[in-house]
């Protein structure tokens, strides 16, 4: 008899206990940053980008106020059923909250899927693909740095209006360069411009003298490179070998990173032009942050775009978090709370996320230097012309995101 | 039919380099039994090699083309005489994870320091230009590459089939205590001869870096379509992997014309084909 009243006593106490923990406001949160760890999108992400999430950890501020933030990482090592593995891992064993980063369309869209079934928080930086914020959104994600059909219009448009009229494609063959290839395919040809061509090549090339001699025979003006990472450094390099450039045709990076640009070399690289929305060396607030960042990046690089995205993404969540006060847990939740703040960070200046989770900021077209124009290791880009914010990104009439029709 | 000749002619400097790197397999697999997975890291040892002559050294190319194969030789006899030799007469399966490992060291410590995206080195100022053919603008460094690269193959097939040397070592791999009898020291033969492999694959590497960037997975990327070359050639028959080689070089590059999509499984359809019809190689003798 004492047995069971004193059973019955513990047991009360451990119901009471669990129901204080969870009435009171619970500050613990959990973030998985994935990316490539170790690929070829390893450079511009990766590694980086882990760091960039720790910094803005740090930087929040939220630690002081009482929060708990963990943060683990994973390599998705570009396969989208590893994605999707570690992610499931993450939300049903580990108690993750939020995952940020995934580089790579194909791994990026099959990640989304799984965040909307857990209800968690989906901090996209690193891939391109449009899809994120149109046909694929969810409640959960947003879309922080670019997409494809940013790049396709900043860097697509200029070009045209500047001559380029007739265009041939060199398309990774997965989603990223499928969408990259149709968003640029509609500006060309809203600006009066031609796809004369194109050819998809298997993700992670090493050779492409056979598909530039093709690009090369194709007459077009413009030599449209919807691809990433090695891919874009090894065409480039090689288009060069194949003397396209002085031949009179113009290769578009549809994509670069600043690690592509240093991979490349000036001597090859300059004279692109290309669409980024963040660089180290834009203002004062970019060059402190990129000092802070490089110098604990063990190879002394500053940031990426991507990893820049990363930062600022986690940041403006952590705002969310603050004006929630507690209980992070319902994601849908979080992420309505972002989209009700205006960003506004040292990074990406001031913006918005819209209703179907795509954040708009501005963007800017960039030059690579020339090598004498170059003062420091990764002094590389000239600015040429910057868009903002509300032109760069899809317009939310002509988003095909389900979110916005209620 | 002029994108034809391009494409073909495209073909045959992939081929130079699967044709260099599976004759440096077929060799270390033909003389010391040894299925030498580290090749593509010993490749990539030798672009890295020649990326540090030049900036750190100012050892320009020409000397890397000589210098690096050496290095990296030395660096594979080592490994050799330290780990392979206790494997000898073991099954190949031993040999087989013992230079896969290698190789995910090795590409792991150069990732470490050196990042995936790669480091830039630029084709010497003597092979800089092109010349137009007619039906193609011909970079002169692929050019350079295609005939270099043959020279050097049949150069090896030389020394190996009708040479003393040649006869000696081919006469260790059937029966070393025979040859050993004759007083010649066998396992200091199979060092050099693995050397000599693994020289190749870094001659590749040097050969390589102007083309493509040097990035510690290069070798891991190319690695798996020179086995399949080797397993379409014939395990260990020298002039097979040449030949196959130079083959697959241009029946991708016709791949990459006509169905681009299907360019890096080419290789891998051709071998499941070539195994089911004669499963010792195109040029191999039965067991």
């Amino acid at each position: 008899m004492k047995n069971t009243i004193s059973a019955l006593l513990l047991g009360t106490a451990m119901v009471l206990s669990v129901a204080s923990v969870a009435s009171a406001d619970d500050k613990t949160v959990k973030i998985g940053v994935l990316s490539d760890q170790s690929g070829l999108y390893a450079d511009l992400a990766g590694p980086g980008s882990t760091l960039a999430a720790q910094m803005a950890i740090e930087d929040s501020g939220l630690k002081a106020k009482g929060w708990t933030i963990d943060l683990i990482s994973g390599d998705h090592q570009n396969k989208p059923d590893i994605g999707t593995t570690i992610a499931r891992q993450w939300f049903d064993v580990d108690k993750v909250d939020t995952i940020v980063d995934v580089p790579n369309s194909g791994v990026a869209l099959a990640v989304n899927n799984v965040v909307k079934e857990k209800n968690g928080v989906y901090i996209n930086s690193g891939a391109a693909t449009s899809d994120l914020t149109n046909a694929q959104c969810t409640p959960n994600t947003v879309h922080w740095t670019y997409d494809t059909y940013m790049l396709a219009h900043a860097t697509g448009q200029a070009l045209v209006k500047a001559g380029g009229d007739t265009w041939f494609f060199l398309t990774a063959d997965y989603a990223f360069g499928a969408a990259l290839e149709r968003d640029t395919t509609a500006v060309i040809t809203a600006n009066g411009g031609k796809v004369v061509g194109g050819v998809k090549h298997p993700l992670n090339t090493a050779d492409f003298s056979s598909f530039l001699l093709q690009a090369q025979a194709s007459k077009a003006k413009i030599i449209g490179l919807a691809n990433a990472g090695g891919d874009t450094t090894n065409s480039i390099k090689q288009a060069a070998e194949f003397g396209i450039v002085k031949g009179g045709q113009k290769l578009a990076a549809l994509l670069l990173f600043l690690t592509d640009v240093k991979a490349i070399g000036l001597e090859t690289a300059q004279g692109l032009n290309f669409t980024e929305t963040f660089y180290w060396d834009l203002n004062d607030k970019t060059r402190a942050f990129s000092k802070r960042f490089s110098e604990k990046m063990k190879s002394g690089a500053p940031p990426t775009m991507v990893q820049a995205g990363v930062y600022a993404g986690l940041l403006h969540y952590f705002k969310a978090l603050e004006a929630l006060g507690g209980n992070p847990h319902d994601g849908a939740k979080v992420v309505a709370k972002m989209k009700t703040i205006p960003t506004d960070d040292p990074l990406f200046g001031k913006g918005e996320v819209e209703a179907n989770g795509r954040v708009t900021h501005d963007a800017y077209l960039f030059e690579v230097k020339k090598p004498s124009e170059s003062k420091g290791p990764w002094d590389f880009y000239k600015l040429v012309g910057t868009v903002p914010g509300n032109q760069a990104f899809t317009p939310l009439d002509k988003s095909t995101c389900a979110l916005l029709k209620k | 039919m002029q994108a034809l000749y391009a494409q073909l002619l495209v073909g045959l400097i992939n081929g130079s380099f699967y044709a260099l790197l599976s004759l440096g397999l077929a060799v270390i697999f033909g003389m010391l039994n040894i299925i030498n997975f580290a090749h593509g890291a010993l490749y990539m040892m030798g672009a890295f090699v020649a990326y540090f002559l030049l900036n750190l050294g100012g050892i320009n190319y020409w000397w890397a083309l000589l210098i690096a194969p050496v290095i990296v030789g030395i660096f594979g006899m080592i490994l050799e005489r330290t780990m392979l030799q206790w494997l000898a007469g073991l099954d190949h399966l031993y040999g087989l994870l013992l230079t896969f490992g290698i190789a995910l060291i090795v590409q792991g410590v150069f990732q470490n320091y050196f990042g995936s995206s790669g480091l830039p080195y630029s084709i010497p100022d003597q092979l800089k230009g092109g010349v137009n053919l007619g039906f193609m603008f011909l970079p002169i460094y692929r050019g350079w590459v295609v005939i270099f690269s043959l020279v050097v193959c049949l150069a090896t097939w030389f020394l190996i089939e009708k040479t003393q040397l040649g006869a000696y070592l081919r006469a260790a791999t059937e029966n070393p205590t025979l040859v050993r009898a004759f007083g010649i020291n066998v396992p200091r033969m199979i060092t050099l001869t693995y050397g000599l492999g693994v020289g190749l694959a870094a001659l590749a590497g040097v050969l390589s870096a102007p083309i493509n960037q040097v990035r510690p997975l290069m070798g891991a990327d190319l690695i798996i379509v020179v086995f399949a070359v080797v397993v379409i050639g014939g395990m260990g028959s020298i002039m097979g992997s040449i030949i196959t080689g130079f083959a697959l070089g241009v029946i991708e590059g016709l791949t990459k014309y006509f169905y681009p999509e299907a360019s890096n499984t080419v290789v891998f359809v051709l071998m499941v084909v070539v195994l089911l019809v004669k499963p010792t190689g195109l040029t191999g003798r039965a067991a």
